[in-house]
C-alpha cells in the first residue's frame, strides 16, 4: 500500500466526484437531448435525427450513473445505505423515468404508427426531465442535511418524507441541474445537426445557459444564509469508520467556511460563470465544438462548488448532527479502498480511451438524408 | 421499528424485480456469444447469409437487451433503497465486486453495443467482429462479477466482523474472488444462459422451417443452435451437479432441504426422486428413493454421510446460544470498553454473532432471550423444505428434457431425412423450458439460503431498510404495473419481428419480399 487511510479517503472522495461529474457530462447531454426532443424536432424525421445524434452512445453514457452508484456502495457503503433509503421516493421517481429511456430509444422506431412514436417521444421527454430535476433536488437536500439517525446496532432510521424533500432550496438545486443538462444537450445537438435543428439548438443554448447561470448565482447568494455544518471535535483521519464518534455544529453560512480557509477555491464558482459565458459566445459564433468543452467545464465547476463547500461532509444529518457522514468516518476499510483504487486506476482510463474512440467513429453530423438512407437500421 | 410485514414485502419486491431481470439476462449472455459465433462464420467464409443471421438475431437481441438494462438499474439501486442495513453491514465486501462489474463489464458491454448496431458501415469487418466479441465478453464478465458478489452471500469467505465499525470487512480479496461457491455459480449460470439462447434460436428457426420459409437461413441457424445448445446443456447439467457438491460442502442446510434429507442417513445416502415433504413431522411421505445417488452427488464418496436437517438444527441450537454470548460481549465493546480479556472473549465467539442476531426477530433484547424465543429462532434457522424440493426438481426435469431435445436436434440438423415435423414442433415448444429452469434455479439458490441474506452472518430479517409497509406496497405495485406493461410491449415487438423473420432486414431476398412459395 503506497497510500495511508487518510489519503485514500480523499482520493475516493475525488473519484466519487469524478464519477458524478462523468455522469453529468456524459449522461447529462443525453438527458438534455431527451428533454429537447419534442421541441427541437418538429417532424418525425427531425426527431429521428435528434435521437440518432445520441443513438450509438447513450447506452454507454448511462453506465456513468450506474457506476457512480456502485462506487458509492463500494467506497462509502454507509453513505450509499443512508442516501438511497432516505431518498426512497425521489429515487423511485428517477428510476421509473429512467426506465423509459432504453425502451424509448430502442422501441420507438420499430413501428411506424404515429401514435406509437409520439407516445415514445413523450416518454423520452419524461425520461430526461424527471431524472435531471430529481437528482438535482437530491443534491440540494444533501446541502440542507437529511433527517436520519442511527439506532442500536447502527440501524439507519429516516424521519423525512417526499414533501420534505421539496423545500425551496432543493427545488432551486433541481432547476439548476435541469437547466444545465438542457444547456449541455443543446450544445451537443448544435454540434451534431444542421439547420433547421441546428439553429433551434443554438437558441436553446442561449436561453438555458443564461437560466443556469442566473439560478447558480441565486443559489450562491442563498448559501450565505443557509445552515452549514462543521466538525467541532478533533478529527482522526486514519481511524476506523465510525460515524457516531464525533461532534458537529450547525450554523448559517458555515458552508462558506472552506472558501474562507482556502481562498483559492473561489476560482471554482468563478470559472463556472466564465466558462458559462464562453459557452454562450462560442455557440453564437457557430463554434459548438469548443462551446461543448466549456459547457463541460461549467457543469463540473457547478458540481465542484457544491462538493467543495461541503467537504468533508458527505451526508449531514439534520436531526442528529453528530451522526452526519463525513469523509473520515463513512468510508470502506483501508483494504477495500486500496484494492478498488488500483482497479479504478486501471479501468477508468481504459474506459475513457475506448469511449473516445467510439465517439471518433461516429463523428460528423446526423442529417435527414442519413436517416432516409438507413431507414431500417437507425433509431 | 422493523416489522415482519416490511421484511416480507421487501423480499417480495426483491424477488419480483430480480426474477424479472433474469428473464432477459440469460438471453443476453447467450445470444451475445451466438451472435459472435455467427459473425465469425461470416468473416471466415465471407457468405452474406451469416451476416444476415447476425443482423436478424441481433435485432431480437436488441429488443431483449433494452429491458435487461432497464431492469438492471432497479437491481443496482435496490440494495441501498430497500436493504440499507445490508448495505451498511456488508458494503465493504459486497460493494467491491459490484463496482468492479461496472468498471470492467458494464462500460464495455454498453459502449460497444452501440457500435454493434450502428457500426456496420463505419468499421472494417475485422473491427466489427472484435466489437461483437467484446459485447459478448462484457456480458459474461458482468455475470462473473455479480455472481462473485452473490456467491459471497452464500459462502462468506475472506471477510471478518469488525466491532468498531459494526460491519463485515474484507480480509482477503483473493478468497473473495476465488470463492468456490462463486466459481460454480458462474459456470452454471453462464452455461444456463448459452442454453437459453440456443433454445431460443432453435425454436424460432424450427418455426420458420415448419412454415416452409427462408429455408437456407433457418436451417443454418438451427444447426448452429443445436450444436451449441447440446454442448451448453451438457455443461449446465455437469456444472449443476457441481453446484450440488459445493452446497454439500458450504451450504449443508440448503442441500439437505433440496433433498428433503430430514435425518442424517447412513452413507451413501439415498436420493429422494419424488415425495411430499412435511416440515412439521420432519419426514417425506410417499417418497420414492434411489439408493446411493445423493451420497454420490453431495459428497463424491460412498462413506461420508450427508448431514440431515434434524442434526443441523441441533448444531444451530449451540450456535444460537454462542451467538447470544457474542452479542452480549459486543454490547460492552460498543459502549467503549476495550479490556483485552473482553476482546479475546468476543473474538472467540464472534463467528456465531449472526446466530445471535437471528433472535432480533423475536426480541429486541437478545441477551435475555427466553428459551421459547431461542427455540423459535432455532426452528426457523433452516429454510422451508417443500418449495425447495419441488423447484429443484422442476429445474432438473427441464434440464434433462432439454438434453434429449438437443440430442434429437443435432441428429435432425445433420441428417436431412430426420427433419420431421414433430421434431420441429418439439424444438419450438422447448423454447420455454430454459426460462422455467433459470427462474426455479434462482429460487433454489436464494430461498435455500433463508433465513439469511449472508449465510450465517446476517439474517434477512435485519437486512431491510426501515421503511413503512405503505412505502413498499406502493413501490412494489408500481414495479408490477410498469414491468407488466413493459413485458407486453416487449413480447409484442418480439412477436412482430419473429413473424417477419429475416424479411425485416429489408435485404430483398427473404420470404415476404420475394415470391418464395407463393
Ligand atoms: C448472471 C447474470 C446476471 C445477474 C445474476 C444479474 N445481472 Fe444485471 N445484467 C446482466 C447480468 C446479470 C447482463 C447480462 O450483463 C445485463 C442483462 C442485459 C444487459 O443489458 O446486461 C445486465 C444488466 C444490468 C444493469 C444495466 C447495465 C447497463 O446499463 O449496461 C445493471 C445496473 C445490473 N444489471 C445490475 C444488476 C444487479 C445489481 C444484480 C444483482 C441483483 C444483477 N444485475 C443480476
Ligand atoms: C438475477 C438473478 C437473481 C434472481 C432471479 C434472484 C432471486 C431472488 C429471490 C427469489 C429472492 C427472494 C428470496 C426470499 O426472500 O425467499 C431473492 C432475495 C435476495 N437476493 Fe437474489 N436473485 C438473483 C440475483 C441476486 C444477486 C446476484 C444478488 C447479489 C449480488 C442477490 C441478492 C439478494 C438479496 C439481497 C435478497 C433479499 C434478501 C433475501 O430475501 O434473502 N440476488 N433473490
Ligand atoms: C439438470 C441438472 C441440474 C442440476 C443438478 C442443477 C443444480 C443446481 C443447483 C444445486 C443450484 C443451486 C446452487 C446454489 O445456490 O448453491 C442451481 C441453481 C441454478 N440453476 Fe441449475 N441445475 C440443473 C439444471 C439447470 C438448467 C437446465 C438451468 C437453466 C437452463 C439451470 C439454471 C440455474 C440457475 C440460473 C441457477 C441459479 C444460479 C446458481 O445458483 O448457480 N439449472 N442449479
Amino acid at each position: 500500500m503506497i497510500f495511508d487511510y487518510e489519503t485514500l479517503r480523499i482520493i475516493w472522495w475525488a473519484f466519487l466526484g469524478i464519477l458524478i461529474i462523468g455522469f453529468a457530462i456524459m449522461g447529462g447531454f443525453d438527458l438534455g437531448v431527451g428533454v429537447l426532443l419534442p421541441f427541437l424536432g418538429k417532424t418525425d424525421e427531425e426527431r429521428r435525427v435528434i435521437l440518432n445524434s445520441v443513438g450509438p452512445t447513450w447506452e454507454g453514457n448511462q453506465v456513468w450513473l450506474v457506476m457512480a452508484g456502485a462506487a458509492l456502495f463500494a467506497a462509502w457503503p454507509t453513505a450509499y445505505a443512508v442516501s438511497f433509503s432516505s431518498f426512497y421516493f425521489a429515487l423511485l421517481l428517477a428510476l421509473f423515468a429512467l426506465f423509459l429511456r432504453p425502451l424509448g430509444f430502442d422501441y420507438r422506431s420499430k413501428l411506424t404508427t404515429p401514435m406509437w412514436r409520439e407516445n415514445w417521444d413523450r416518454a423520452l421527454f419524461v425520461g430526461g426531465f424527471v431524472p435531471a430535476l430529481v437528482l438535482g433536488i437530491a443534491f440540494g437536500n444533501l446541502l440542507k442535511g437529511i433527517p436520519f439517525h442511527f439506532e442500536n446496532d447502527m440501524r439507519i432510521v429516516y424521519f423525512g418524507n417526499l414533501l420534505g424533500l421539496l423545500n425551496p432550496f432543493a427545488l432551486l438545486a433541481g432547476l439548476i441541474s435541469l437547466s444545465m443538462f438542457i444547456m449541455h444537450g443543446a450544445v451537443y445537438l448544435q454540434i451534431k445537426t444542421i439547420d433547421p435543428i441546428n439553429s433551434r439548438a443554438k437558441s436553446s443554448v442561449l436561453i438555458f445557459t443564461m437560466i443556469t447561470l442566473v439560478l447558480f448565482a441565486l443559489a450562491g447568494g442563498w448559501i450565505v444564509t443557509l445552515d452549514g455544518y462543521h466538525i467541532t471535535s478533533e478529527i482522526f483521519p486514519n481511524a476506523s469508520s465510525n460515524p457516531i464518534a464525533k461532534f458537529v455544529k450547525r450554523e448559517p453560512g458555515l458552508w462558506l467556511d472552506n472558501y474562507g480557509h482556502l481562498p483559492g477555491l473561489w476560482a471554482v464558482p468563478i470559472s463556472a460563470f466564465i466558462s458559462g459565458g464562453m459557452t454562450l459566445v462560442l455557440s453564437r459564433f457557430d463554434r459548438p465544438g469548443s462551446a461543448f468543452v466549456f459547457s463541460c467545464i461549467t457543469i463540473s465547476a457547478i458540481i465542484l462548488t457544491a462538493g467543495g463547500s461541503m467537504f468533508p461532509f458527505i451526508i449531514p444529518s439534520s436531526i442528529s448532527l453528530n451522526s452526519s457522514l463525513t469523509v473520515w468516518d463513512a468510508s470502506s476499510s483501508l483494504r477495500t479502498l486500496n484494492v478498488m483504487f488500483w482497479v479504478t486506476i486501471i479501468f477508468l482510463p481504459l474506459i475513457m480511451i475506448y469511449t473516445s474512440w467510439v465517439y471518433r467513429v461516429f463523428r460528423g453530423k446526423v442529417t435527414v438524408d442519413h436517416i432516409r438512407k438507413n431507414n431500417h437500421t437507425l433509431y | 421499528m422493523i416489522t415482519d410485514a416490511v421484511v416480507e414485502l421487501s423480499r417480495w419486491q426483491f424477488a419480483v424485480t430480480a426474477l424479472y431481470h433474469f428473464l432477459f439476462v440469460p438471453l443476453t449472455i447467450g445470444l451475445s456469444v451466438l451472435l459472435a459465433i455467427m459473425e465469425s462464420t461470416y468473416v471466415l467464409t465471407g457468405r452474406e447469409i451469416y451476416k444476415d443471421m447476425t443482423l436478424f438475431w441481433g435485432k431480437l437481441f436488441g429488443i431483449n437487451f433494452a429491458l435487461g438494462v432497464t431492469t438492471g438499474l432497479t437491481m443496482e439501486f435496490q440494495f441501498g433503497m430497500n436493504w440499507s442495513y445490508f448495505s451498511h453491514y456488508v458494503g465493504d465486501v459486497f460493494g467491491a465486486p459490484l463496482a468492479i462489474e461496472g468498471l470492467m463489464a458494464f462500460f464495455m458491454e454498453s459502449t460497444f453495443v452501440g457500435l454493434f448496431f450502428f457500426g456496420w458501415d463505419k468499421l472494417t469487418k475485422g473491427q466489427h467482429l472484435t466489437i461483437t466479441w467484446l459485447v459478448a465478453l462484457g456480458s459474461n464478465l458482468s455475470a462473473l462479477w455479480i455472481l462473485v458478489a452473490n456467491g459471497w452471500m452464500q459462502n462468506p469467505v475472506g471477510a471478518e466482523f469488525n466491532y468498531e465499525t459494526m460491519r463485515m470487512e474484507v480480509t482477503s480479496f483473493g478468497e473473495l474472488i476465488f470463492n468456490p461457491a462463486a466459481q460454480v455459480k458462474f459456470v452454471h449460470t453462464a452455461a444456463a444462459g448459452y442454453t437459453t439462447a440456443s433454445a431460443f434460436v432453435l425454436g424460432i428457426s424450427a418455426y420458420y422451417m415448419l412454415k416452409g420459409r427462408d429455408a437456407a437461413f433457418a436451417q443454418r441457424s438451427y444447426t448452429i443452435a443445436a450444436g451449441f445448445g447440446l454442448a451448453s446443456v451438457l455443461a449446465v447439467i455437469v456444472l449443476g451437479d457441481e453446484s450440488g457438491y459445493t452446497d454439500g460442502e458450504v451450504q449443508k442446510a440448503k442441500l439437505a432441504a433440496i433433498e428433503a434429507e430430514w435425518h442424517t442417513e447412513e452413507a451413501p445416502a439415498d436420493f429422494t426422486l419424488i415425495g411430499i415433504p412435511d416440515q412439521e413431522a420432519m419426514e417425506t411421505h410417499y417418497a420414492i428413493k434411489i439408493p446411493w445417488v445423493l451420497g454420490l452427488i453431495g459428497t463424491r464418496s460412498i462413506d461420508t454421510p450427508i448431514i440431515g436437517l434434524s442434526e443441523i438444527l441441533e448444531n444451530n441450537r449451540v450456535h444460537v446460544r454462542n451467538g447470544i454470548k457474542a452479542y452480549g460481549l459486543l454490547q460492552q465493546l460498543r459502549e467503549g470498553d476495550r479490556d483485552e480479556a473482553l476482546i479475546a472473549d468476543f473474538e472467540a465467539v464472534k463467528k456465531d454473532l449472526g446466530y445471535g442476531l437471528l433472535l432480533k426477530r423475536y426480541t429486541e433484547n437478545v441477551v435475555d432471550a427466553t428459551d421459547e424465543q431461542i427455540e423459535l429462532a432455532v426452528k426457523n434457522s433452516i429454510p422451508q423444505v417443500a418449495p425447495l424440493f419441488w423447484t429443484f426438481r422442476v429445474m432438473v426435469f427441464c434440464g434433462f428434457i432439454m438434453l434429449i431435445v438437443f440430442v434429437i436436434a443435432v441428429i435432425a440438423s445433420s441428417i436431412r431425412k430426420c427433419r420431421k415435423d414433430w421434431i420441429l414442433k418439439l424444438s419450438l415448444y422447448t423454447m420455454i423450458l430454459p426460462w422455467i429452469a433459470c427462474e426455479t434455479g434462482w429460487f433454489v439458490a436464494e430461498f435455500g439460503r433463508q433465513p439469511w441474506t449472508i449465510a450465517e452472518v446476517l439474517p434477512t430479517f435485519l437486512s431491510a431498510s426501515s421503511l413503512s409497509e405503505g412505502d413498499i406496497i406502493l413501490s412494489l405495485s408500481a414495479y408490477i404495473l410498469f414491468y407488466t406493461v413493459f413485458l407486453f410491449i416487449e413480447m409484442f415487438l418480439m412477436m412482430k419481428y419473429i413473424k417477419q423473420g429475416p424479411s425485416s432486414l429489408h435485404r430483398r431476398r427473404y420470404h415476404f419480399e420475394i415470391d418464395e412459395r407463393g
